[in-house]
């Protein structure tokens, strides 16, 4: 028996048939000796539980309906978005709590606005793929932010400390890093918007063309998640900023050298 | 020369479980030059660093004009006791808005005239004064260095080995420009130098550290004087001027 989910005989030969590229990638990467084809493989099977099981998790919170589901889930993608961030800094301490403070703050206001001025309603099939594409932009400005931030001030040190000994304060002595962070960190998102449509179709509109809304409908719907991502880049940028910037100085705006502790 | 600017009691530092300097009690008069020198990891630009509070000591004090600093706002000292570093760091912006960094940060704006006059004491050329400051030469950096510390003017330079990039012409060029300053204005100058002869020609007192302590302490006289210093501090010379010697000898 073929479970309900693969729709049918049908659907699950497409679906195995996609799996022919992955064979391919692994062909090539054996002919190139490029020793990929264990982590392909891995991939490939691990994407496929992860997603069955999304996939049923999701089914069963739309069915349920329950608001509190619906932000049990907001939360776990925020945690795994806050940690993965953090993940690239792990020199940086508190990089995780800053990494789902940032997130989860960033997609409140997101999600909050979109809600308040009435754009979408908080009921799942809306709240969560919504959420999922605030929460994965947002942790890829977070995760620029606080790898950049980390690097520059490290790098900058002799400015920073300059200033501070002309009698600047900390936000003083670092606001061209920290400005400079924020810059990077939305640089992506904005040469996104800029060109989107022209050089790719954005995922979202692709899914609902697949699906079979119209053109029109979908390009609508992009539009405000284009907008909509934009404002999670910046809310999680600037606060994961003034988090990050903050760990480097006491109250007394002096820089603190981090490395010191690994003398203790 | 006169009564006491700076003084340290007993000033002990520690990063993690290192000790960097220990038991430090010095006295520093208005109006001049000491010159602290001593081996590499001595403690010497972690001195400075303490009295420019970018550091706070373990223990002890450090009294400015006869007040504990941990008692002054932070930021006003650090505008009285002005730092120039080894290496130069230049701000983005001309040399004008390098200049203006310090009074800015106060809302205040220096005249294009007060700039000048800057410019002229730390002897730079008047028509740098709208050059993109990262064009500079390295002596010129440091000059701007200089200038852009004196504009929030202090009544305390620390001078952290500020000739050390430099060649010699640059070097006597900057230690010129100090004693003038010095001389003109009253500045105390708290200079660390790898040279003990770059010592013997501006110091009016020298601090040896060694291992993070006051290893000798007295007037270049009694220190450095060939024919009457002080037996230890002129054996570390000699150690010093040997090895830079072995760097130019042919």
């Amino acid at each position: 028996m073929i479970p309900d989910f693969f729709g049918g005989v049908d659907e699950l030969t497409r679906l195995l048939l996609s799996a022919t590229f992955v064979l391919i990638a692994a062909g090539i990467s054996r002919w190139q000796s490029a020793d990929l084809e264990r982590d392909l493989v891995i991939a490939t099977v691990r994407s496929f539980i992860q997603l069955i099981l999304i996939g049923y998790a999701l089914e069963l919170v739309f069915e349920q309906d329950n608001p509190l589901f619906t932000v049990g889930i907001l939360v776990v993608m925020v945690t795994i978005a806050g940690r993965t961030s953090s993940a690239r800094v792990k020199e940086l301490p508190y990089a995780s709590r800053i990494g789902v403070v940032s997130i989860g703050v960033g997609t409140i206001l997101t999600v909050g606005i979109l809600l308040l001025f009435g754009v979408f309603e908080f009921v799942p099939q809306d709240i969560i793929p919504i959420g999922g594409m605030v929460v994965g932009s947002a942790m890829t400005a977070a995760t620029l932010v606080m790898t950049g931030i980390h690097e520059d001030f490290y790098n900058q040190r002799l400015v920073i400390e300059t200033k501070l000994a002309l009698g600047a304060n900390a936000r003083e002595a670092s606001m061209t890093q920290f400005r400079r962070a924020i810059r990077n960190a939305m640089i992506p998102m904005v040469d996104a918007t800029k060109t989107v449509g022209l050089i790719k179709l954005p995922g979202a509109m692709t899914g609902m063309i697949l699906a079979g809304a119209s053109p029109l409908e979908a390009v609508r719907i992009q539009i405000i998640v284009m907008y909509m991502l934009v404002g999670a880049v910046t809310f999680t940028g600037l606060i994961a900023a003034y988090l990050t910037y903050r760990t480097f100085f006491n109250k007394e705006h002096q820089f603190i050298d981090m490395s010191i502790k690994n003398l203790v | 020369m006169g009564s006491k600017i700076l003084e340290t009691q007993c000033l002990s530092l520690r990063r993690g479980r290192q000790t960097v300097l220990t038991d430090i009690s010095i006295s520093i008069k208005r109006g001049e030059v000491l010159v602290v020198i001593g081996p590499s990891g001595a403690g010497k630009s972690s001195l400075l660093r303490c009295f420019n509070r970018l550091e706070n000591m373990e223990r002890g004090r450090i009294l400015f004009n006869e007040s504990d600093i941990t008692t002054l706002p932070i930021l006003d000292l650090r505008r009285q006791i002005g730092m120039v570093f080894q290496k130069s760091a230049v701000f983005e912006g001309t040399v004008a808005d390098n200049i203006c960094f310090g009074p800015r940060l106060r809302d205040e704006t220096l005249t294009h005239e007060r700039i000048l006059e800057l410019m002229a004491q730390a002897a730079l050329e008047p028509d740098l004064i709208d050059r993109d400051a990262h064009e500079l030469s390295g002596g010129q950096e440091q000059r701007l260095a200089i200038a852009r510390a004196l504009a929030n003017q202090p009544s305390v330079l620390l001078l952290d080995e500020p000739t050390s990039a430099l060649d010699p012409i640059a070097t006597h060029k900057v230690e010129d420009i100090l004693l003038h300053l010095r001389d003109t204005s009253g500045l105390t100058l708290v200079w660390v130098s790898h040279s003990v002869e770059q010592a013997r020609r501006v110091a009016d007192r020298v601090l040896l550290l060694e291992d993070g302590r006051v290893s000798r302490f007295g007037t270049v006289d009694a220190l450095l004087d060939h024919e009457r210093g002080d037996a230890h501090t002129l054996a570390f010379a000699r150690g010093v001027d040997d090895n830079d010697a072995v760097g130019v000898s042919p």
